[in-house]
Order: C-alpha cells, then sequence, then structure tokens
C-alpha cells in the first residue's frame, strides 16, 4: 500500500497540470483514439515517422491526472526515438503498471518509475495505459484502442491484484 | 441484547408480531456497532463508506441468519419431504412474506425473487415485453435511468421494432412532468421509471406519474433500487404495476432481489426463464407452467440469500424506515450546506426532492483522482458514470464522484468527506 502513497508524486501533478506535446499534429502519418470505457475517458495520440523515427507526436483527450501524466511523459519519452525502441518501452511500461517488470533489472523505464504504484490500485492501471495502448494502437494503424475490447491487439491482463 | 437483535432471537418471532417496537431514539452509536466492517482501518484511517447506493454494508444479524442457516437450516427447497428441506423450504416462504410486509405487497405470491434489480426488470422485459409490446408501441423512459432500465428496453425495441421515448430532466435534475405526460399517446404500452435516482438522488414523483400512466391504461415498471433502502415504500399506495429492487442495497446479500407485480399481470405473462421449479408438468409434447411467484423463479434459487434478505428487512423494519430516511436527511442536509460553500466544488443534482446522495465535481480534478485520493483518507465514494452514460451526457461531464449515505452513517463522517474534498484540492493546487 505504501506505493500509492507516492503515485501523485509532484512529477505527475506537474504534468498533468502542464502537459507536454499536448494538442494536434497536422500531416500525422500515423493516428489512434483511445478508449477507456469504464470512466469514459477517451485520449487521441498523433504522429509523424520519419523513416523509423518518431520526429514528432502529440496527444489531447479527456482524461483524469494519471492518465494525462501518462501521455505527456510517454510523449516526452519516444519523442525522438525509433518505433522499435517505443514498441519496447510500450511493453515495459505495460509490464511495469501491472506489476510485471523486475524495476531492478536492466530496462528502458527510465523516469516513467513514477507509475510503478499504479499495479497497486487495480482500478487505475488502465487510466495510466491508456496513453500506452493509443500509441502502439496508432503505430499499427488500428483505428481505435481500448482497455476493454477483445479484439484490442494489445489487450494486457490487468494486474494480479 | 439489543431490540433488533431481541426481535431476531427466534426466526419467526418478528415475522410473528404485527409491529416491531421501534427504537426509543435513533442511536446511531448502537446501530453502528451492528456492522462489523465499519470497525476496519484503511491505511490506518478508519474507513468511512459513502459508497452506500453501490452496496450497503451487512449487519451482525444478517450473518448471523446467513450462518445459521448454513449451518442448520441446509437443503434445497420445494422437493424431498425431509427435515431440512422443510425447514429451508419454510423459512425461503417465510423470507418472501417479510418481504411483501416491507413492501405491503397485497400478496405473497405477488413477490418474486430475483437475482436483483437487473433481473427483475430483464423479467418484466421478457416476460411482459415480449409478448405485450409490438413495433411501432412506445416505452416510456426518463433521463435519469440507470442502463439497467435502458438497455433491456433497447434490446426489445430492436426485436420488436418498439420506440424508446426518453422524458427529460431540469437542470436540477428533476423530471419535468409535462413533458412525461406529452410523450403518452395511444401507441404507449409501458413506463420504465426510477423511483430514485442512483447517480442524482432526485426522488421522483412516481405516484403522480402512475396515476397519470393508468389513465391511459398504461402499466408501470418501478425501479426502486435505491428507494427501497432509504425510505418507506408501499407498492398498494403507488400502484406501481411492478416493482424491482435488490437485496445488497439493503443491508442483505448480493445475488437476492424482489420483482413485486401485480398478479392480473404476471399472470399474463409469460415465463422469463425455464427449469425446474417453474413447472407443473413436463412432458416431451408440452409442458404446463407453475403458479405465481414459481412461475419465475425456475432452478434452484439463491436460498441463503432470500433468507438473508428477510432477516435485513427485520433489521430495519426494527429501526424503522422513517427513522432512516430522518436521520439520512439530516446527513444530506448538513454536507450540501457544506459542500455549497466549498469554491470549486459543483453539486451535480439539487432537486428539491433528494434521498441521501451528493454527486459532485471538483473544478480541475478528475474524478477517478478525487476517488483515490479520498481513499488515501479512508474515504470511500463511487467515481465514474454511475452506469447512467445519458444522465452524464445531459449534465455534459464525463463522470462524477459520488458520496452516498446510509443510516450508519454520522456527521463526522461528512466532516471527513469535507477534509478529504479539501485535501484533494491542496493536492491538485
Amino acid at each position: 500500500m505504501a506505493n500509492h502513497k507516492a503515485l501523485y508524486q509532484e512529477v505527475i501533478l506537474d504534468h498533468n497540470k502542464k502537459p507536454r506535446n499536448y494538442g494536434t499534429l497536422e500531416h500525422a502519418s500515423h493516428h489512434a483514439v483511445g478508449h477507456n470505457p469504464l470512466c469514459g475517458d477517451h485520449l487521441s495520440v498523433a504522429l509523424n515517422l520519419d523513416g523509423e523515427c518518431i520526429d514528432r507526436i502529440a496527444f489531447e483527450g479527456e482524461s483524469c491526472a494519471i492518465c494525462k501524466a501518462s501521455a505527456s511523459m510517454m510523449t516526452s519519452a519516444v519523442k525522438g526515438k525509433t518505433r522499435a525502441d517505443a514498441e519496447i518501452l510500450i511493453q515495459e511500461f505495460l509490464a511495469m503498471a501491472t506489476g510485471q517488470l523486475d524495476l531492478d533489472s536492466p530496462n528502458h523505464i527510465g523516469r516513467l518509475a513514477v507509475f510503478a504504484g499504479v499495479c497497486d490500485l487495480p482500478t487505475r492501471v488502465k487510466c495510466a495505459i491508456l496513453p500506452w495502448h493509443t500509441l502502439h494502437a496508432a503505430f499499427n494503424s488500428v483505428a481505435s484502442a481500448s482497455t476493454e475490447a477483445e479484439a484490442d491487439p494489445m489487450h494486457a491482463p490487468i494486474g494480479n491484484a | 441484547m439489543n431490540a433488533v437483535q431481541t426481535a431476531l432471537a427466534s426466526p419467526s418471532a418478528p415475522f410473528l408480531m404485527p409491529a416491531m417496537k421501534p427504537f426509543a431514539a435513533f442511536d446511531i452509536e448502537r446501530i453502528r456497532a451492528d456492522f462489523p466492517i465499519l470497525k476496519l482501518k484503511i491505511d490506518g484511517k478508519p474507513l468511512v463508506y459513502l459508497d452506500n447506493a453501490a452496496s450497503s454494508q451487512m449487519p451482525q444479524q444478517v450473518i448471523d441468519r446467513l450462518v445459521r442457516y448454513q449451518t442448520s437450516e441446509h437443503a434445497n427447497i420445494n422437493r424431498a419431504v425431509h427435515y431440512l428441506s422443510e425447514t429451508a423450504t419454510a423459512e425461503y416462504e417465510a423470507a418472501r412474506r417479510k418481504l411483501q410486509r416491507f413492501i405491503n405487497a397485497p400478496e405473497e405470491r405477488e413477490v418474486i425473487f430475483t437475482s436483483g434489480t437487473t433481473d427483475g426488470i430483464n423479467l418484466v422485459m421478457h416476460g411482459y415485453g415480449r409478448k405485450f409490446i409490438k413495433a411501432g408501441d412506445e416505452i416510456i423512459l426518463t433521463t435519469l435511468e440507470h442502463h439497467s432500465n435502458i438497455v433491456p428496453w433497447q434490446m426489445l425495441a430492436e426485436e420488436t421494432g418498439a420506440k424508446i421515448r426518453v422524458a427529460p430532466i431540469n437542470d436540477a435534475g428533476e423530471l419535468l412532468i409535462d413533458d412525461y405526460e406529452n410523450l403518452f399517446n395511444e401507441r404507449t404500452r409501458l413506463v420504465g421509471v426510477m423511483h430514485v435516482s442512483n447517480a442524482l438522488g432526485s426522488i421522483n414523483p412516481v405516484k403522480q406519474m402512475i396515476a397519470f400512466a393508468h389513465a391511459h391504461g398504461v402499466p408501470v415498471l418501478v425501479d426502486g433500487a435505491q428507494a427501497v433502502p432509504h425510505m418507506q415504500v408501499d407498492v398498494q399506495d403507488l400502484d406501481c404495476d411492478f416493482y424491482a429492487f435488490s437485496g445488497h442495497k439493503l443491508c442483505g446479500p448480493t445475488g437476492i432481489g424482489v420483482l413485486y407485480g401485480k398478479a392480473a399481470l404476471l399472470e399474463k405473462m409469460q415465463p422469463f426463464k425455464g427449469g425446474g421449479d417453474m413447472i407443473s408438468s413436463v412432458t416431451f409434447e408440452k409442458t404446463t407452467y407453475n403458479a405465481i411467484p414459481h412461475k419465475f423463479e425456475a432452478g434452484t434459487p439463491p436460498i441463503a440469500a432470500a433468507i438473508g434478505l428477510g432477516a435485513a428487512a427485520d433489521y430495519l423494519s426494527a429501526i424503522g424506515m422513517d427513522a432512516i430516511a430522518a436521520h439520512e436527511l439530516d446527513l444530506l442536509d448538513y454536507a450540501t450546506e457544506q459542500m455549497t460553500r466549498m469554491p470549486g466544488v459543483r453539486i451535480i443534482g439539487t432537486a428539491e426532492n433528494k434521498a441521501a446522495v451528493i454527486s459532485f465535481t471538483i473544478d480541475g480534478v478528475h474524478p477517478h483522482d478525487v476517488g483515490t485520493l479520498l481513499n488515501q483518507e479512508g474515504v470511500a465514494v463511487r467515481t465514474g458514470h454511475h452506469c447512467a452514460q445519458p444522465l452524464m451526457q445531459r449534465f455534459e461531464v464525463p463522470a462524477t464522484s459520488r458520496a452516498s449515505f446510509a443510516f450508519y452513517n454520522t456527521l463526522a463522517e461528512v466532516d471527513a468527506l469535507i477534509a478529504g474534498i479539501r485535501s484533494v484540492q491542496k493536492v491538485f493546487a
């Protein structure tokens, strides 16, 4: 239970208040809308791939602080990275959010570790992972992602709790 | 032994007593002592349980009744001739009579045990709707409805070609009665309305709505899930045709509920589920259905849960529904007064006639964040769309936080909620 105390850390509150890469993107090469039917939150992610490199990315939508901060930090983290590196980060973030990532083993999580505590709050895991689902959907040109849909290519088991 | 324990000392005593003595005064500490879960600490802080509209907690008297049933009375009902089967059957039917009395239903065969409100509404949809509602017919609902009183009718409309008409509400969350009345025409076949809004607390003028519908020969189904736990409900006074509610919002177990229906209607309805108990004879050529209520109780019912719900009805009756309603109104008034004064806090749903539910938003803070942060203070509220998405759309909010009170809540718990909201605002300042 100790971790969720720390969930609303300064860095998360700051990204919620001043989200980075917030807005729409002109001439995006990839785009997807993510939706969490449990709470009605929705989020769109648009990005432009220059070759294999994400040169521009933006998000917008209605969501809670955890989701918005996650999207803000996600876009900051993957900007300038290759699609393959971003996919690795997506897998690691989903594993962390569901309590299945050993943060002591080598990984690329870095500052995103502020979201580790969310795995103690099963109902909030979906808030944190929605942007990452949506990014993956965008890469694969899936028109919309959902944290619920069976057919969702990124459907991840939600925690052990 | 307290008053309730005395009344519950013998399983049949409460039923035989024509009127149980109410508590001399509303003794909140004595009541709270009956609820073991209220002693819990969450993260070292006392639990402040304000999610009663989702599910209420269970007093020791009901827990004990469940234990006694499972320990010494359980067998399948309506079957064998042995002692346990007869005991279980007698207790199950005694529970039915307790619920009959609790809502003042004229006859015990008009009380059908269901798995809950949703099940009861679906029973009416399949049993009444699919038999009597045809293409072009109209069903009137309200903007306030829970998904459980929307989706079954949409399914019926899709299947039959019937139409759904929706009675609107005003900005306070009150039904616009003139608009409701204007929806009636010669194709109107059924009204489905919630007695008390789960999301806003608005109390609908159901008696008036029913009288108007009846003047047009239209039967009315009332979703009473949020009304029965908080006020004296008298189905004869309301004159409703169907009234559905859930046990787990009424200090009873989950998986049990009641559908009251007028016998004349129930008798002409088709069964909802087929199976054992609902038949009087079966051959491969033809099956004859059992009489009501058994026609609608296929299969082995949740016997323990029904008996537990009977004990819950006894418990609430011993306290007195009027005393419960009065105490909850005190909590509502106090909380409303406090929250109305808080800058940045908006109460959604300000109906004049309201049950003890406060839906609210905090400027700049998503309800899910409110819920998680309040939980850190030990305060349990519901956050989300409350299974009423059309209603959320009406108020142009994606979701709200909702504090819903029960008779075992205290003014000090309202203070804890207020302090919790202040701490949320501080985090997001």
